[in-house]
């Protein structure tokens, strides 16, 4: 007996994943986050992280920063897909390692425990420009700017200084040097 | 001060101002208020449905008739879902339609009150744009951007979901000429360089293949006459999907019939083995292409298409050209004359060997069948309704399954915009209410809706629709009591276990159509049945025709699963020696 009697073809060959961020410029109205989601989980597509906030209140105007994995093929639809939504104006393709944009993404950490403690991990985090927005003399919250992975690795570290809770955002981008994206 | 309107009144406005002369809807408590203001406006003419999804099919088969946008007009909740179907189908083939829905006043959206549902949430990925007016002021502009999307670019299905107390709110009138033009770039951005590219390749190409589609019926009738002209101009074969049918004449020598999984034998080979297929208005469908990592492997490719994001999708193209078909070809067949005068002729015999090939795979004869003197073919009945109908001019819908096949292979269209079938979604029950809109769309002409009996039942009721409206279509059903195609697809690849596929218990098709008031006809033998099919033609009102075929006919030629263009199963003969094994059956 056959493994599947589906009525479709059975995949062909799949070219590599590449790491994709996908700037989004749209109206801000109801329902556009929704469009924009509904698209990527209705077509298959992956959003690993997401970011949106309006950006230009006069013309009304959110960006949505999209990070996504998906073969070549696949990014290039997500593009055109997305350039199809009536309230969609813009949108960008950057690939994760072009080194012209720049990609940040914020946490916040709470971390408890005695001022030892909170010394080491405000030590850990030294490297990435620890902002303390909070400090109890048993408490802290820290905020970090920093790319993903520093994230992970910080957060992985903090946990033996006491980190408790964890709070993050998707990844922003803009582009280096004088020019903007159109 | 200006003139003040309710929500309904501005409604019907825009309506009068996009020059709708026909809404296909069903009332409920959600859209009373614009029901209510029907009476004021004498030229447009309801049309009553038995089904919110008679609704949807009707506003198609209007659309796809007549090129205009079809309007549907439901109440809230089940109303809106009900219409679901019709909006998927009109999206996946490319339909303009406008749904209008009632939706609860505002005050209680959100709080799961009668006939309340999320609208806007669940014809999302079914419209290409829809909108849920929170403000009255916001209406005129919502209605008119409303039939610019849906008419726009690709054309698709639009909803507007007006919550009831903004049908009773007051606003100003905004006509649509002073509204603000929805952000959509334009249609056309293809230059000059493009079109001397494709005409290179046509140049050089000694093997070329045009297959066309959809959207050349969709770019107007203008389209069909240029892309005769084209195919005339370079001599080239072409073949078109099942959307396509009718914008080539299909019985013109250089047509090679239908392409795809029950295209014709010299349609398939002719796009595998070519070395120049140009794609115009087409989306390399699943049901066309095959495998894909064997499609039509030695060829350039070129794609004409509106709409950016169906090139590349599924195949990897040489040449894109986003524009609308008829600017393209237009520019195409104009380069070509001032170019290369002599392109006609040089062509010609530079591709006079693949004509040979060609014609060799015409003797194959494909859409063949062994014929009975006792009892109707399926194939036989549609070749006698196209030769007893084809001098008149024919508007054919079908439902889906083998009866749709047959239809495609043997009812020879000559003009667009006469064969309405549902292809993207593949919904049993469209051909019904369709044939009812297209009726509506054009009350002199002959409308045949090509039928199953399984089919037909599904949308049954919108006979009665026919009825109130004089409308005489003919419902001509292929009855062969079985789930044709699903029979098909379980004794090629379940061992002949029919799960399921057989109706036990049928309606008498012609009581059925006496108690809806109609007139019922059958054909039991082939002997008789040209002189039932004339009756047909011949009553001025709706007509069930429950024409008893073959049942265990089965549609070929078939491209069996896992195999490229060029390994078609042919007929009974091929079948025995080809047997679709392991893998293939995951294909169909």
């Amino acid at each position: 007996m056959p493994k599947s009697k589906s009525a479709y073809s059975t995949p062909s060959k799949i070219s590599k994943l590449e790491n994709h961020i996908i700037v989004v410029w749209v109206d801000n109205e109801a329902s556009v986050l929704s469009r924009v989601v509904g698209l990527f989980s209705g077509r298959g597509y992956n959003i690993e992280s997401l970011a949106v906030a309006e950006v230009d209140q006069k013309n009304n105007l959110s960006r949505i920063t999209i990070v996504t994995t998906g073969t070549p093929e696949v990014i290039e639809q997500i593009v055109l897909q997305l350039k199809k939504l009536v309230p969609v104006h813009k949108v960008g393709n950057f690939k994760r390692d072009d080194k012209n944009v720049i990609f940040k993404e914020m946490a916040l950490f709470k971390i408890v425990g005695n001022s030892s403690k909170i010394k080491n991990a405000l030590n850990a985090c030294k490297k990435n420009n620890p902002v303390i927005l909070d400090q109890t003399n048993k408490s802290v919250v820290i905020q970090i700017t920093a790319l993903r992975r520093e994230i992970d690795k910080m957060a992985k570290n903090l946990i033996s200084f006491g980190l408790i809770s964890v709070s993050r955002t998707g990844a922003v981008a803009m582009t280096r040097g004088a020019e903007i994206f159109n | 001060m200006p003139k003040l309107f309710t929500g309904a009144e501005i409604v019907f406005k825009c309506l009068e101002e996009q020059k709708v002369e026909h809404i296909f809807g069903y009332p409920g408590g959600a859209v009373l208020p614009i029901y209510d203001e029907l009476k004021n406006h004498s030229s447009i003419k309801h049309i009553l449905v038995r089904h919110e999804q008679g609704a949807g099919h009707a506003a198609e088969g209007y659309a796809r008739s007549s090129g205009k946008p079809g309007v549907v007009l439901v109440t809230s909740g089940p109303g809106a879902t009900n219409v679901v179907t019709a909006l998927t189908d009109a999206y996946m083939d490319s339909v303009p339609l406008v749904c209008i829905s009632g939706q609860v006043p505002t005050h209680l959206i959100g709080t799961d009150a009668f006939q309340e549902c999320d609208t806007t949430g669940i014809t999302r990925p079914c419209t290409k744009h829809n909108w849920l007016v929170k403000d009255i002021n916001d209406l005129p502009r919502i209605m008119h951007e409303a039939f610019e999307v849906a008419t726009t670019g690709r054309p698709g299905p639009v909803l507007v979901d007006i919550p009831k107390d903004i049908q009773f709110a007051k606003a100003k009138y905004i006509s649509a000429k002073k509204k603000k033009r929805v952000n959509t770039e334009s249609k056309n951005r293809f230059n000059q360089k493009d079109i001397d590219k494709l005409i290179e390749l046509m140049n050089k190409a000694s093997k070329p293949v045009f297959y066309t589609g959809g959207g050349v019926v969709n770019s107007g009738p203008k389209a069909s006459e240029l892309l005769r002209e084209l195919v005339s101009l370079t001599g080239f074969p072409i073949t078109s999907t099942l959307q396509g049918l009718g914008a080539y004449p299909g019985d013109d020598n250089q047509f090679l019939g239908m392409l795809g999984m029950h295209g014709t034998f010299e349609a398939n080979n002719a796009m595998h083995d070519c070395d120049l297929l140009i794609n115009i208005g087409a989306r390399f469908d699943d049901r066309i292409t095959g495998k894909i990592d064997e499609f039509s492997p030695k060829s350039k490719k070129v794609h004409i298409d509106i709409d950016p994001s169906s090139i590349n999708k599924i195949i990897k193209v040489d040449l894109a050209i986003v524009g609308d078909v008829a600017d393209v070809i237009r520019s195409t067949s104009k380069t070509l004359k001032n170019k290369n005068l002599n392109l006609q002729k040089s062509n010609k015999q530079k591709i006079s060997k693949w004509w040979q090939q060609i014609q060799k795979w015409r003797t194959k004869q494909s859409l063949n069948f062994i014929n009975s003197d006792k009892i109707i073919k399926p194939q036989y009945a549609v070749q006698r309704l196209y030769e007893l109908t084809k001098d008149q001019d024919t508007f054919i819908t079908t439902e889906v399954g083998q009866h749709q096949m047959w239809a495609a292979q043997h009812y020879k269209f000559n003009k667009p915009n006469r064969w309405m079938t549902s292809g993207g979604l593949g919904t049993m029950g469209y051909g019904l209410p369709a044939a009812v809109g297209v009726q509506v769309a054009h009350p002199k002409k002959l409308v045949v809706d090509i039928a199953g009996e399984a089919s037909i039942l599904m949308t049954m009721q919108e006979i009665s629709t026919a009825i109130q409206y004089n409308l005489p279509i003919k419902i001509f059903i292929l009855n062969n009591q079985y789930m044709g195609m699903v029979r098909q697809w379980q004794e090629l690849l379940h061992e002949k276990n029919y799960s399921e596929s057989y109706s036990k218990a049928l309606p008498d098709f012609v009581k059925l159509a006496e108690a809806y008031g109609c007139v019922g006809i059958r054909a039991e033998n082939p002997d008789e049945l040209d002189e039932k099919i004339e009756e047909m033609i011949s009553i001025d009102e709706p007509v069930i025709f429950d024409c008893r075929v073959d049942q265990t006919e089965n549609c070929f030629p078939m491209i069996p699963s896992g195999k490229p263009h060029n390994q078609m199963l042919l007929g009974p003969k091929d079948q025995e020696e080809n047997r679709i094994t392991g893998k293939g059956k995951a294909l169909v």
